[in-house]
C-alpha cells in the first residue's frame, strides 16, 4: 500500500517534505490571488445586458444598477462558495483521514436537501434562514451517520470509505426523491441539486457571508483536524479533546454545505478535486495549503461559472452541471493515477 | 487485502454455507418461482378488468411484456457480468453501463439532431445506439477488467465515477442542444413501464433473443469462468475472448432495459444476490432462470402492490434504489469487516 502511506502522511513528514521542496511561498500566493481577482473582474463583465467599462465610466445609471444589483453579488457569491466548499472538503478529508471524501461523497449534501424538502412540505412559506437551519441540522445528522458507519470500516481501506459514502448519499437521495415525487416537488428539488448562480441578486445572497466566517474558523483549526484524523487515542495523548474537535469539524462542514445548498444548490466534487490538486502541487502541509485550497477553489468555480455563461451565450448553463462534468473527469484521473502507482 | 479476497471467492467455493433456504433443489425453486411469477402476471393482466377490454388488455400486455423483458435483461446481464468479473458486488448498472447508454443517446441527438434521429425510426435508431454502446463499452471495460489483480474497491469506485461522469457530460450536452430537441430526448429517456412503444418492444425482443442464444451456448464455459481467471485459464478457457463476448451480451441487454424503462441502478444487484442465496448449485443453467424469475416477481409484484394498494404509479424504481442501496452498503461492509 505504497500510495496510502503517501496520502496519509504524518504532519512531521509532510513538513520535512515541504522544507526540502519549498513551493507555494507567500509571494506565489499573492500572485495567484491577483489572478483570481482578474478572473473576478472578467466575471463582472460577462452577461446578457450590456455592462461595459466605458458605459460605467460614462456614468450610465442602468449599467451601474445592473453592476451593483446583479454582477457584483454574483461574483462575490461565486468566490465565497468556491472557497468555502473547497475548504469544507479539505476539513472532511482531514477528519476522515481519507483523500476521497467531501460533502457530496458522504451524504452531507443529500441530507441537506432532504432537510430543505422537509421544511418546504411542513412549513410552505418558511424564511430562508429557517430553511437553512433545518438543512444544517439534517446535514449534520447525515454526516454524523456517515462517521458512525466509518468506524466499522478498517481505516486503511481508502477506497471503501468514499464507496460507502456515495451509496449512503444515494439512499438518502432516494428517500428525498420519493417524497418530492409524492408532493409534486421534483422540479423544485432539481434547483437544490444543481448549483446555479443565475438567481443571485443583491438582497438574496447575503447568507453566504456566513460561510466566509466558517472558512476562516476552519483555517484556524486546520491543524487540530489533522490531529483528530489520527484517531481518538493518538489525539487524546497529545492533550486534545477529540470529541470536541470532531464536533467542531462536523458543524463547520454541515453549515457550509447547508448554506451553499440553500442559496446556490449543490456543486459536486469541488471539495474533492481542489484539495487533491493542491496537495499534488504543494504537499500535505495543511497550514500552508488551506489558503491555496481557498484560492484554487474560488478560481475553479469562477472559471466554470464564466464557461457556463459563455459556452451557449446568451443562454446560461448552471455551474453545477459544468463542475460536475469537469470534476468527475478529474476525479477519475486522480483514481487511475493511484492505480498506476500501485501497479 | 483479506477483505477483497473474501468477496472475490469463486462461486463454487462459497456455495457450501449452510442456509435453510438452500435445502430445496434448484429445480424445485425454478418450478415454485415460475408458478408464482405466472400467477402474478395473470393477476396483473386480469385484476379489476372492466370497461373497454379490447383497449385495456393490449395496453396491459405491452406493460407486462416490457417488465418481463427488463427482468430478463437485467437478471441475465448481472449474473453474467458478476461471473466474468469473479465477484458478487459489481453489476453493469453500478459500473455505469446505463449511464453510458444515455450519454450515447444524448451525444447522437447533439450530433445529428433530434428530428433526424426520430426520422430514422425505432429499429434503425436502436441498432445504431446499441452498436455504439457495444463498441464503447467493450473497449472501456475490457481495459478495466482484463488486467487482473486489481483492487475490487478501486474498480467499483472507478465504475461509479464513470457513471457520474457519463451523466455529467450528458446533462451538459442536454443543456447545449435546442430546447425543442431536448423535449424529444426527454421522451426517449423518461420512458417508464406506462408508456412503452410497441414497436420498440418487438425490436428489443429480437435483440435479446439473439444474445440469449450466444449466452446459452456459452453456459458451460461460464461455469468454468466463475472459478476465477487463473483457474479458467488453467482449464483452457480463452479468458480475454469470453470476457469480451460477455461484455457484448451485457451491453445489448443493458441497452434494451435502459431503452425500455430508463436506468434502475440496484435492481440487478438485488435480484442476483437473492438468486445466489436461493440456489444451492453454481451452474448457470440454474442460477440464470432463478435470477430472471425473481426479477419478474419483483417487478410485476412490486408494480401491482404499488398501483393497487398504494396508488403510486412510477415510484417502483425509487423503492428499488432505496432497498438496493442499503443492501449494497451491507454487502460492502460484510466483505470488509470479515
Amino acid at each position: 500500500m505504497a500510495s496510502s502511506t503517501i496520502t496519509q502522511m504524518a504532519p512531521a513528514a509532510a513538513e520535512r517534505a515541504a522544507r526540502t521542496r519549498p513551493r507555494g511561498s507567500g509571494g506565489q500566493l499573492i500572485g495567484a490571488g491577483a489572478a483570481i481577482a482578474a478572473l473576478a473582474i472578467v466575471s463582472m463583465f460577462v452577461g446578457v445586458s450590456d455592462v461595459s467599462l466605458p458605459a460605467l465610466l460614462a456614468g450610465d445609471q442602468t449599467a451601474w444598477d445592473i453592476f451593483w444589483i446583479s454582477r457584483v453579488p454574483r461574483t462575490i457569491s461565486v468566490v465565497l462558495a468556491g472557497m468555502a466548499l473547497s475548504v469544507a472538503g479539505l476539513i472532511m478529508q482531514l477528519m476522515a483521514r481519507n483523500k476521497f471524501v467531501e460533502p457530496s461523497t458522504v451524504g452531507t449534501v443529500e441530507s441537506a436537501s432532504l432537510g430543505i424538502l422537509v421544511v418546504t412540505i411542513a412549513v410552505p412559506g418558511a424564511a430562508l434562514l429557517t430553511k437553512m437551519s433545518v438543512a444544517a441540522v439534517f446535514a449534520a445528522l447525515g454526516t454524523g451517520l456517515f462517521l458512525l458507519v466509518l468506524r466499522r470500516i478498517p481505516l486503511r481501506n481508502t477506497l471503501l470509505v468514499p464507496l460507502v459514502g456515495i451509496m449512503l448519499g444515494g439512499v438518502i437521495a432516494s428517500v428525498t426523491t420519493f417524497f418530492a415525487y409524492r408532493f409534486d416537488l421534483l422540479q423544485t428539488l432539481n434547483s437544490w441539486m444543481i448549483g446555479d448562480f443565475s438567481g443571485v441578486l443583491r438582497g438574496r445572497y447575503e447568507l453566504l457571508w456566513i460561510v466566509a466566517v466558517l472558512t476562516v474558523v476552519g483555517y484556524l483549526c486546520a491543524d487540530r483536524f489533522t490531529m483528530a484524523g489520527m484517531g481518538q487515542e493518538f489525539s487524546t495523548n497529545l492533550g486534545m479533546d477529540y470529541n470536541k474537535v470532531m464536533m467542531t469539524g462536523l458543524v463547520i462542514v454541515s453549515l457550509i454545505s447547508a448554506v451553499v445548498v440553500v442559496s446556490i444548490g449543490s456543486i459536486p466534487f469541488l471539495g474533492l478535486i481542489v484539495p487533491n490538486l493542491v496537495s499534488l502541487a504543494f504537499g500535505d502541509n495543511v497550514r500552508r495549503s488551506v489558503p491555496w485550497v481557498a484560492v484554487f477553489g474560488a478560481g475553479f468555480v469562477l472559471a466554470c461559472d464564466i464557461i457556463g455563461r459563455t459556452i451557449r451565450f446568451p443562454y446560461e448553463i448552471p455551474v453545477g452541471v459544468v463542475v460536475s462534468a469537469i470534476g468527475s473527469v478529474l476525479f477519475l484521473c486522480l483514481l487511475l493515477r493511484k492505480r498506476e502507482r500501485r501497479g | 487485502m483479506n477483505a477483497v479476497a473474501s468477496t472475490q471467492l469463486p462461486a463454487a467455493l462459497t456455495q457450501h454455507t449452510r442456509r435453510p433456504l438452500k435445502s430445496l433443489a434448484p429445480k424445485t425453486w425454478i418450478i415454485l418461482l415460475s408458478v408464482l411469477a405466472a400467477a402474478l402476471v395473470a393477476t396483473f393482466m386480469l385484476i379489476d378488468l372492466r370497461g373497454n377490454i379490447g383497449y385495456i388488455l393490449p395496453r396491459r400486455a405491452i406493460k407486462v411484456g416490457s417488465m418481463l423483458l427488463v427482468a430478463y435483461a437485467v437478471g441475465v446481464s448481472t449474473v453474467l457480468f458478476q461471473t466474468v468479473t469473479s465477484n458478487r458486488i459489481l453489476t453493469p448498472s453500478i459500473m455505469g453501463f446505463d449511464a453510458l447508454y444515455m450519454l450515447i443517446q444524448t451525444a447522437l441527438t447533439f450530433a445529428i439532431g433530434g428530428q433526424a434521429l426520430l426520422s430514422l425510426g425505432a429499429p434503425a435508431r436502436f441498432v445504431i445506439e446499441v452498436g455504439l454502446m457495444v463498441g464503447f463499452s467493450s473497449l472501456l471495460y475490457r481495459w478495466l477488467f482484463t488486467g487482473g489483480g486489481k483492487s475490487l474497491h478501486l474498480m467499483l469506485l472507478v465504475g461509479i465515477v464513470f457513471g457520474v461522469m457519463f451523466r455529467g457530460i450528458s446533462s451538459l450536452l442536454q443543456r447545449l442542444i435546442d430546447p425543442s430537441e431536448f423535449i424529444i430526448l426527454q421522451d426517449l429517456f423518461f420512458a417508464s413501464f406506462n408508456n412503452v412503444d410497441g414497436l420498440l418492444l418487438l425490436v428489443s425482443v429480437a435483440a435479446v433473443a439473439a444474445v440469449s442464444g450466444l449466452a446459452w451456448r456459452m453456459r458451460h464455459q461460464l461455469d468454468v469462468l466463475s472459478l476465477g481467471r487463473d483457474m479458467a485459464l488453467n482449464l483452457g478457457v480463452d479468458h480475454k475472448r469470453s470476457v469480451t463476448s460477455v461484455l457484448v451480451i451485457c451491453a445489448v441487454l443493458v441497452a434494451v432495459s435502459t431503452a425500455l424503462v430508463g436506468p434502475i441502478t440496484f435492481f440487478g444487484l438485488l435480484v442476483a444476490s437473492l438468486a445466489y442465496q436461493l440456489c444451492s448449485h453454481f451452474r448457470h443453467a440454474y442460477v440464470l432462470p432463478i435470477a430472471v424469475l425473481l426479477g419478474v416477481i419483483a417487478l410485476v409484484g412490486g408494480q401491482l402492490v404499488l398501483e393497487r394498494v398504494f396508488a403510486f404509479d412510477t415510484a417502483l424504481s425509487i423503492v428499488i434504489e432505496f432497498v438496493g442501496g442499503i443492501v449494497f452498503i451491507a454487502l460492502l461492509l460484510k466483505g470488509s469487516v470479515k
